[in-house]
């Protein structure tokens, strides 16, 4: 398989992957507000600290409301991990890649793409959010089945694994750090508020009746973690997400280096527990984890993919 | 109301299907009984299938039009063109009698010359000539063949004889339709697939394998071979990845390339570099290799020339192969023929002047309103002179263009283009067509059964280029029966 094509499917599946998260990430913040008490307040900013993207919103704006950070993060052309880019990204890198896909992934990118630039005004619309990010967030589902059930499971598909994988563990910390980072802004007679906070992130990676089945415990910070972190069997965990990148890096060749750098976070996630952390240094905790992510994708790129050719001067 | 072929006149123009009203020629007689059978609404049905299966292919092709790049669906006409297998037999031979000859003048070109030596073709042209690259002097590739894929275009005029028009040596275009075209027919049409002796014409896609893996440097089984693609921007992008996927062969862009320091060619692969053997290179000459060409050039390969030269890949076609797909050239192809094999050409050029050649010139000049002007170097129907259908303005235009470059210019009678019944608001009325068969030569030769008719959708139009509002017709080689 060639390198080139290589890094076109994997970063189809990483740019389906965001793109299906951010909405989900949104979804979270979204939902929280409606469940809040008067009095609380959430803050928006938080949202963009999280995604690791102030630097290009400060550039195109001015404050971090709700407008603003909910059209940058959804619609944004500016913004390249916005749902309505990474979509666009996701769709060019089949289209180049046609040849390889079942011929209904190339029309079901090319669909969900149209949908979410014809409509992005009622994303951006507060009265319409639920319905707009539903709707992505399934069209993304349905792509991911269309993969999984209609695609030669070979190199290709490896690659879809690892795209997908990676991001997705990439993002579930992300949603995490959101529960930390709302919890620390609180002040402590705010425990009322934990389980609220708790159950919508579980709700927005669709993992609470999963937690319900298989934690049996009330909804807190620390199982919340424990569960999004290192359970094996939930496909947005973690765990679950290390485990499938290392199988699939066992299959491809030359994957020595990837696998050193997975196997890091692997210790990291068996070594640490996260109902032992105290609050504060949770957020520590998840940003080694996605600098480690980080790692991992720099050994699959310098594996694989070809080597970015210089321009002329 | 049904086809009634009374009613259809080909209005004094040659028709490949119907000879005088009522009247089908022998191969297409089957057609035109099974067409005539149908109901109007029958013929609408099998039209909006034949539509709907293009769609569901993905059968398309780029325009470029103000920058932007449109995938338009492939214009399909459902109505057959038929040539009977006797007459096609004549002409399949002389295509190969003509790639051989045109195969040895190249190897001649840049080798001893000595066609030039020996005064059959003039110096001047070669000196002059804008695909000559003297950077290919000296090479000898394998069975001495440079151009391994050529389309050629035949027309046939108004007493039905069969001329070549030119031929393509460079990276001729569309032999993927030709294909699809056949799929969609039998698809539509199944029922006439059984009745009729219909040649087949899926056998092209090993036959280019064969071809391209029997000039491999290396004695290998299966050795790799790729299609090297300018990328999904190039008008042709989808036949490369058509014949990649066919051939099952690797698709490569030039960065997919590299050449290592054993000036051996190597695509990079998730396994690390795999050795490449043939490339069927789909990138014009002058973008192939930046260190000798176009040093701009982001499409090709670095060193990919040296390693051609030291013979550790194989290039179909080969570079330089466009110096015979010249049209000025051309003319003397027949000339070729005589000289290289000793044979009379089996199939005629258009007659054709030479703007070179100063009395040529002259009678050009004086006739711009009957003749067809054409740049010798250009392809896809772009930058000539249709005399009769011009307007004063572009003919002074073109004749200021002619003397400020003779060399450039050649010019031909325009020719009255034989039609075909197609489907135009729910009739059949003639349209004017072309035929592009493709002819494979390494160690052996073949010629594909028909080729790509390409058809003038426009009433009285003569340009047939799908990029100027042509269409095109499945082209049936037919037994005729024993009567």
């Amino acid at each position: 398989m060639l390198s080139r094509v290589a890094e076109r499917v994997y970063w189809m599946a990483r740019y389906l992957e965001r793109a299906e998260n951010t909405a989900r990430l949104l979804s979270v913040y979204a939902n929280l507000l409606l469940d809040l008490p008067k009095g609380y307040t959430v803050g928006w900013h938080t949202l963009i600290g999280i995604t690791g993207i102030e630097e290009p919103f400060r550039e195109h704006y001015e404050q971090a409301d709700e407008h603003s950070v909910v059209r940058f993060l959804l619609t944004d052309m500016h913004n390249s991990s916005s749902v309505l880019s990474t979509l666009a990204g996701a769709r060019e890198n089949v289209r180049t890649t046609r040849d390889l896909f079942p011929a209904e992934a190339w029309e079901a990118v090319n669909e969900l793409h149209l949908f979410a630039r014809e409509h992005a005004v009622s994303g951006v619309n507060r009265n319409q959010r639920h319905e707009y990010l539903t709707q992505i967030i399934l069209g993304c589902q349905q792509l991911t089945g269309l993969l999984v059930g209609t695609l030669s499971h070979d190199d290709a598909y490896d690659f879809v694994r690892l795209g997908r994988s990676l991001e997705r563990a990439d993002m579930t910390t992300r949603i995490l750090d959101v529960g930390v980072a709302t919890l620390q802004e609180q002040d402590d007679t705010a425990s009322a508020l934990l389980s609220t906070l708790w159950i919508n992130v579980l709700r927005s990676l669709s993992a609470y009746q999963m937690y319900r089945r298989h934690v049996r415990a009330s909804v807190n910070g620390r199982d919340v973690a424990a569960f999004l972190l290192r359970d094996g069997q939930f496909p947005r965990a973690v765990r679950y997400c290390v485990d499938e990148i290392e199988a699939a890096l066992r299959r491809l060749p030359r994957g020595e280096a990837a696998q050193r750098s997975i196997a890091r976070i692997s210790r990291l996630l068996t070594e640490t527990d996260p109902k032992a952390i105290e609050r504060e240094a949770m957020h520590d905790f998840i940003d080694d984890l996605q600098l480690e992510l980080g790692h991992a994708h720099t050994a699959i790129a310098e594996t694989w993919f070809p080597v970015p050719v210089a321009q002329p001067a | 109301m049904r086809i009634d072929w009374n009613q259809y006149d080909p209005d004094g123009h040659f028709d490949e299907l119907i000879a005088a009203p009522g009247q089908p020629r022998p191969a297409a007689r089957g057609l035109t009984q099974y067409l005539r059978a149908l109901s109007d609404a029958d013929v609408a049905t099998r039209k909006a299938a034949a539509e709907l299966a293009i769609v569901e292919m993905g059968i398309s092709f780029t325009v470029y039009s103000e920058g932007q790049n449109i995938d338009r669906a492939w214009p399909f006409d459902i109505v057959p063109r038929v040539i009977a297998a006797r007459e096609w037999a004549t002409i399949e031979l002389g295509l190969r009698q003509r790639l051989t000859a045109l195969n040895h003048f190249i190897d001649d070109i840049y080798g001893d010359q000595k066609i030039i030596k020996n005064k059959v073709f003039p110096a001047e042209v070669l000196a002059q000539s804008r695909n000559f690259r003297p950077q290919c002097v000296g090479v000898r590739p394998a069975y001495g063949v440079w151009a391994h894929i050529c389309g050629s275009d035949l027309v046939r005029d108004s007493d039905g004889t069969v001329f070549v028009l030119e031929d393509n040596l460079r990276v001729p275009s569309g032999v993927s339709y030709m294909l699809e075209n056949r799929v969609v027919m039998k698809r539509v049409f199944p029922e006439l697939f059984e009745s009729q002796d219909i040649l087949p014409v899926d056998a092209y896609p090993t036959q280019l394998f064969d071809t391209l893996a029997a000039i491999s440097p290396r004695p290998l089984d299966y050795p790799q071979v790729v299609v090297l693609t300018p990328g999904i921007y190039n008008s042709a992008y989808f036949e490369h990845a058509f014949l990649a996927q066919r051939m099952g062969a690797e698709l490569v862009e030039g960065s997919d390339l590299t050449v290592g320091d054993d000036d051996c060619v190597y695509m990079r692969t998730i396994q690390g570099l795999e050795r490449v053997d043939v490339i069927y290179r789909r990138v014009d000459d002058l973008f192939l290799d930046p260190e000798v060409f176009n040093p701009n050039s982001q499409l090709g390969v670095p060193g990919l020339m040296r390693a051609w030269h030291k013979g550790t890949v194989a290039l179909a076609n080969a570079p330089g192969a466009g110096v015979a797909d010249d049209k000025v050239v051309y003319a003397y192809v027949p000339d070729m023929i005589r000289y290289y094999l000793g044979e009379d050409p089996l199939i005629q050029n258009v007659p054709t002047f030479l703007c070179h050649e100063p009395r040529s010139l002259e009678y050009v000049l004086a006739n711009l309103d009957t003749l067809v002007v054409k740049p010798a170097n250009e392809s896809g129907g772009y930058g000539l002179l249709i005399g009769p259908h011009a307007s004063r303005k572009q003919r002074s235009e073109f004749a200021s263009l002619l003397k400020a470059d003779p060399r450039n210019y050649i010019a031909q009678p325009t020719l009255d283009l034989s039609t075909v019944p197609t489907l135009c608001g729910g009739r059949l009325e003639p349209r004017h067509v072309d035929l592009r068969p493709f002819i494979l030569q390494a160690d052996q030769t073949h010629v594909t059964a028909g080729g790509l008719t390409r058809v003038a959708l426009r009433k009285g139009s003569l340009v047939v280029n799908s990029s100027q509002g042509g269409g095109s017709k499945d082209t049936w080689i037919v037994a005729e029966a024993e009567t």
